[in-house]
């Protein structure tokens, strides 16, 4: 679909949006939207793309109770904020939106989180993806080092080529935040797997210690919780390429959660699973066992970790023998470790022993 | 027997009183340096204000506290009252257990006369200084002024020194003591004590100037001096053996029928020989030949003979208006959102004695939520300050399960959390207290059970407050919805679908699908701006009368622009709501004028001729149009039904986190 098209698809569905709102009204009903809800217990596997979607539950967004008309006022607000922008063929970033919002009176935002929240669930409505509402995120930073030769197009139209490894200086490849076809071609890549790291200092200490070249791997650095672009990225280098697919995080339950989004779908995002997820990604590590097997220096867990830890048994994404362990071992030890905790046996270790370990348990590396 | 202890008692006089006074320094206040002084103040300030009560005068207060060095204080308590005369001034500050009060029995602050002297005493012992009293009545010209002290061997007082001066008030008393003490501030401090007196004692003006300086008045909230109380004779329930045999031997009575008739309240003659047939005493014996077991007889035959309740209106409660009064006055700084309607219960008798409970209930706006409840307990007005815990009121509060009236209580026991301050006032003839200091009411079983009735009582009245001010609030939560948001929406909506704005009556009565009165009183420039809207966001047009408590006379016609169709008892004031329809709003605006500030602060609205279910911000009107609250049944909060179509999740309301960030 051309860029066009896309748009005024989005256009008419946000129209048919204010148009049942209106409707709801002019029938002197109460208005309401329907939403599915966005929660661990109405994610479902699909089987035929390997992730994990929204199943059947759904919402409702009432105006009867006073978040509920908030949020409606707020749809309203923005759906003539989007209709204006693809007209005026402008765009916007998340948080000049939210910014944007200070002028819509009782329907201003109080907090990013809620503008984000709110474009998601227009593009679960409307099955549009918040690019063809001309929203865009801030650009993320993640940064690519390793044998891949990609095709961008730069700001002047032009098509460039880079060598993600020669090209680069030690930072790397931004990945912009949008890697479709229309900007980013993969012409060749030269490796025989990808790892994506948690940390940005361990991801300097892989680069630092030539993992790439040695291992002949690609490294992705996902600063945390990874971006749309970066998971994006990941999965078309996956797919488009064949190249293997490992995540490499800290030892604690939010870097289980950053490992599920990638690989699995996230629960916020789950409309998107399908688009976004890599089902054949493998974790590596930290594990608990790691920390018990390494006898790694550690951190006690806290009561948010072990609230994290416990809701994680009920999350379906981590219903498998593999979790199961994990997480209970963790609660179990009550510890938890990060990547770096690896330097206690010196700076090379993670490079010569722990990664060639744990990677060729999973037959990454020969 | 009697004659053995009259012989033992005089020997007991004996004992040397500083001897005795280091003996029992606890039971009369002295323990600490920090209480001590607190007592060097409150003792004369009781005195103080019983004088000008008995004199019907307006009492005004100065109590001054001095700084002499680290530990000495000099503490100054100057009175309005009517003065002392001349010969009973060294009597009255100088000798323990002086005073015409030890027999009578009247609600009265001091009980034993022990008070004033031990303070005297106890300066006296400290620091090696004699008290200073001045006094004038208002006959003589000069004022009388002597320096005190009392000779601890014989019990005596001895004046050092007298003369008279000019003093510029027309009569009143001046007591001076240095003492022994330490100041501070904090709950049990002299500013928290003179605060409780202010409270309970609407009618007087104190002003207390601390060692620091700056001068604090406690204004006077009212101008009515509470009616001197009558002495009564004691009850016959109550009497104990040696107080009976006591009795009898003083009496001027030669028999025994006449003797129990006229020392006792509510025995006639015929109940007297009743008594006296039952006890097998002659009716014909002389009373001061009682033997112990025709004592012992006679108190057996008090139990059996039906007798009449002891009088009470002996009593002066401080009563409802006035506690409400006091408390404004002096707690208004605090700006609470409410001073619950205080609940002055009916006199009650133990053990002979007749007594009343009082409490009122301060809630919310300033006072802290996470603490516990203050109690303010006071007896005969005056502010009881230590041993809390031993005490009667502090029990009975416990005892209240408050969870049920709004405030927070773990296990339903013990003193709750909440903004809350709680008056407890118990007024009788003779306080039992748990000891000679009298800081704590003994647990009396009636006592206690009047506590508790009196504090649920209240505690009633705090809680429909808090419903009504729960259902209130969710309206206005709606109201913002219907008068703000809906039509935005739909401005929006419509313009994005490129349609006229669309009718909202629907919507918004389906939202509201209340009668909403909304009212408000404004106090500016001695007038009362009075605001009464009345929104119908039912689907129908409403007829039904809005019902108002408010002094008619005191209306500015000018002002009113509708007319009321009846006025009873110049305050019952009846609208009539006429057609109102569907999402219309009516206006009833007017002012009163010369109505004193805190004589207005509510409007008190009903509603009549409508379901009161579908009304919110009025009552409904009661069926006596008597609006006593006491009288209103009391409703439970009406429970929304659960908002939603059946089955239908909230989508905004998900306690799931659904991030898997941190």
């Amino acid at each position: 679909m051309k860029n066009e098209e896309r748009h005024q698809r989005a256009v008419n569905k946000l129209t048919d949006i204010a148009g049942s709102i209106y409707d709801q009204i002019d029938d002197g009903k109460i208005p309401k939207m329907m939403i599915p809800l966005r929660t661990k217990s109405n994610i479902r596997f699909d089987p035929k793309a390997a992730v994990w979607k929204y199943g059947k539950a759904m919402g409702a967004r009432s105006a009867k109770k006073l978040t509920g008309a908030q949020m409606l006022l707020r749809t309203t607000y923005m759906l003539e904020f989007i209709e204006g922008m693809i007209k005026e063929e402008k765009s916007s970033t998340l948080r000049e939106m939210y910014y944007i919002s200070e002028g819509w009176a009782k329907g201003k935002f109080n907090a990013q989180d809620e503008s984000n929240m709110l474009a998601e669930d227009l593009e679960i409505i409307t099955q549009c993806m918040r690019e063809d509402f001309k929203l865009r995120p801030e650009e993320d930073g993640a940064r690519v080092i390793g044998n891949v030769t990609i095709q961008e197009l730069d700001r002047k139209g032009k098509m460039k080529k880079i060598n993600c490894r020669d090209d680069v200086g030690d930072s790397g490849y931004g990945i912009p935040y949008n890697v479709e076809k229309d900007k980013i071609e993969f012409l060749d890549c030269d490796a025989d797997f990808l790892i994506a790291i948690e940390t940005g200092g361990m991801f300097d200490r892989l680069v630092e210690n030539k993992f790439d070249e040695d291992a002949h791997a690609v490294l992705v650095h996902l600063k945390g919780q990874p971006a749309r672009s970066t998971r994006r990225f990941i999965k078309r280098i996956n797919e488009e390429m064949k190249l293997p697919v490992c995540t490499f995080v800290d030892g604690d339950p939010w870097s289980f959660r950053i490992h599920a989004s990638l690989a699995y779908g996230a629960i916020k995002t789950a409309h998107l699973s399908e688009y976004l997820a890599t089902p054949t990604a493998e974790f590596i590590g930290i594990t608990a066992s790691d920390i018990l097997n390494y006898d790694l220096p550690t951190d006690k867990l806290n009561d948010k970790d072990i609230q994290a830890l416990n809701a994680e048994k009920t999350d379906p994404r981590f219903n498998d023998g593999f979790w199961k362990h994990e997480i209970d071992l963790m609660l179990e030890i009550g510890k938890k470790a990060e990547q770096q905790a690896l330097a206690k046996y010196g700076l090379d270790y993670v490079t010569d022993t722990y990664l060639p370990e744990k990677l060729s348990e999973i037959g990454m590396m020969k | 027997m009697s004659s053995i202890a009259h012989e033992l008692a005089k020997k007991q006089k004996e004992i040397s009183v500083s001897e005795f006074f280091e003996k029992n320094k606890q039971i009369l206040g002295f323990d600490s340096l920090t209480r001590a002084l607190i007592t060097s103040v409150k003792e004369p300030v009781d005195n103080s204000l019983d004088a000008c009560e008995d004199a019907g005068v307006l009492p005004e207060l100065l109590v001054r506290v001095e700084k002499i060095d680290e530990k000495e204080y000099r503490v100054t308590v100057e009175d309005n009252g009517p003065g002392i005369v001349k010969k009973q001034v060294p009597n009255v500050f100088a000798r323990l257990l002086y005073g015409s009060r030890f027999h009578t029995r009247a609600q009265r602050r001091g009980q034993q006369g022990i008070g004033v002297s031990a303070v005297v005493m106890y300066g006296q012992l400290t620091t090696g200084k004699a008290a200073r009293v001045r006094s004038k009545i208002s006959d003589e010209e000069v004022a009388y002024e002597c320096d005190l002290i009392l000779d601890t061997k014989k019990n005596r007082p001895d004046v050092i020194k007298e003369d008279f001066v000019i003093w510029d008030r027309p009569h009143g008393t001046s007591f001076q003591i240095n003492v022994k003490g330490k100041y501070i501030g904090g709950k049990q401090s002299i500013f928290e004590y003179l605060k409780g007196v202010a409270i309970v004692n609407p009618h007087a003006k104190i002003t207390f100037i601390p060692p620091e300086g700056n001068a604090v008045v406690f204004e006077r909230a009212s101008d009515i001096v509470p009616p001197p109380t009558k002495e009564i004779k004691p009850h016959p329930e109550g009497v104990e053996l040696g107080e009976l045999l006591s009795m009898a031997k003083y009496t001027e009575s030669n028999k025994m029928t006449s003797f129990l008739n006229t020392e006792f309240s509510r025995i006639s003659y015929r109940v007297a020989r009743d008594i006296c047939e039952l006890a097998g005493v002659p009716p014909e014996q002389r009373p001061d030949k009682m033997r112990l077991e025709q004592a012992g007889a006679i108190l057996e035959a008090i139990k059996k003979v039906k007798i009449m309740s002891p009088d009470t209106d002996c009593l002066s409660p401080i009563g409802e208006t006035l506690i409400r009064k006091g408390l404004k006055n002096v707690l208004g700084q605090l700006k609470a959102d409410f001073y619950a309607p205080p609940i002055t219960r009916e006199p009650k008798v133990y053990a002979g004695n007749p007594f009343v409970v009082e409490v009122g209930i301060v809630y919310g706006g300033g006072l802290n939520r996470e603490e516990q409840v203050q109690i303010l307990r006071f007896a005969n007005r005056v502010p009881l300050m230590y041993q809390q815990g031993a005490c009667a009121i502090t029990q009975a509060v416990e005892a209240v399960d408050w969870r049920r009236y709004g405030l927070e209580q773990r296990g339903g026991q013990g003193i709750p959390f909440g903004p809350a301050i709680v008056l407890v006032h118990v007024a009788s003839t003779k306080i039992p207290f748990t000891s000679e200091s009298k800081e704590a009411i003994a647990n009396i079983p009636e006592i206690k059970e009047e506590i508790e009735l009196a504090l649920k009582a209240c505690a009633r009245r705090l809680k429909t407050h808090l419903n009504k001010a729960e259902k209130k609030s969710k309206t206005r939560v709606k109201f913002e919805i219907v008068q703000d948001i809906i039509p935005m929406i739909a401005q929006k909506a419509a313009k994005i679908v490129g349609k006229p704005v669309p009718k909202l009556a629907g919507t918004i009565t389906k939202i509201m699908n209340v009668v909403w009165i909304d009212d408000e009183v404004k106090f500016e420039k001695n007038r009362h701006h009075i605001s009464v809207k009345i929104y119908n966001y039912t689907p129908k047009s409403q007829n039904f009368h809005l019902h108002m408590l408010l002094p008619y006379d005191k209306v500015d016609q000018k002002t009113l622009k509708m007319q009321p169709i009846e006025v009873r008892e110049a305050n019952k004031v009846t609208w009539d709501v006429k057609r109102l329809s569907s999402t219309d709003i009516l206006e009833l605006n007017f002012d009163l004028h010369g109505v004193p500030q805190e004589q207005y602060d509510q409007n008190e609205l009903y509603v009549s001729g409508i379901d009161s279910a579908s009304v919110i911000g009025a009552e409904v009107l009661p069926g006596d149009w008597d609006l006593e609250h006491l009288r209103i049944t009391e409703e439970g909060p009406a429970e929304e039904p659960e908002e939603g179509e059946e089955g239908e999740i909230d989508y905004d309301e998900g306690v799931e986190v659904v991030k898997d960030e941190e």
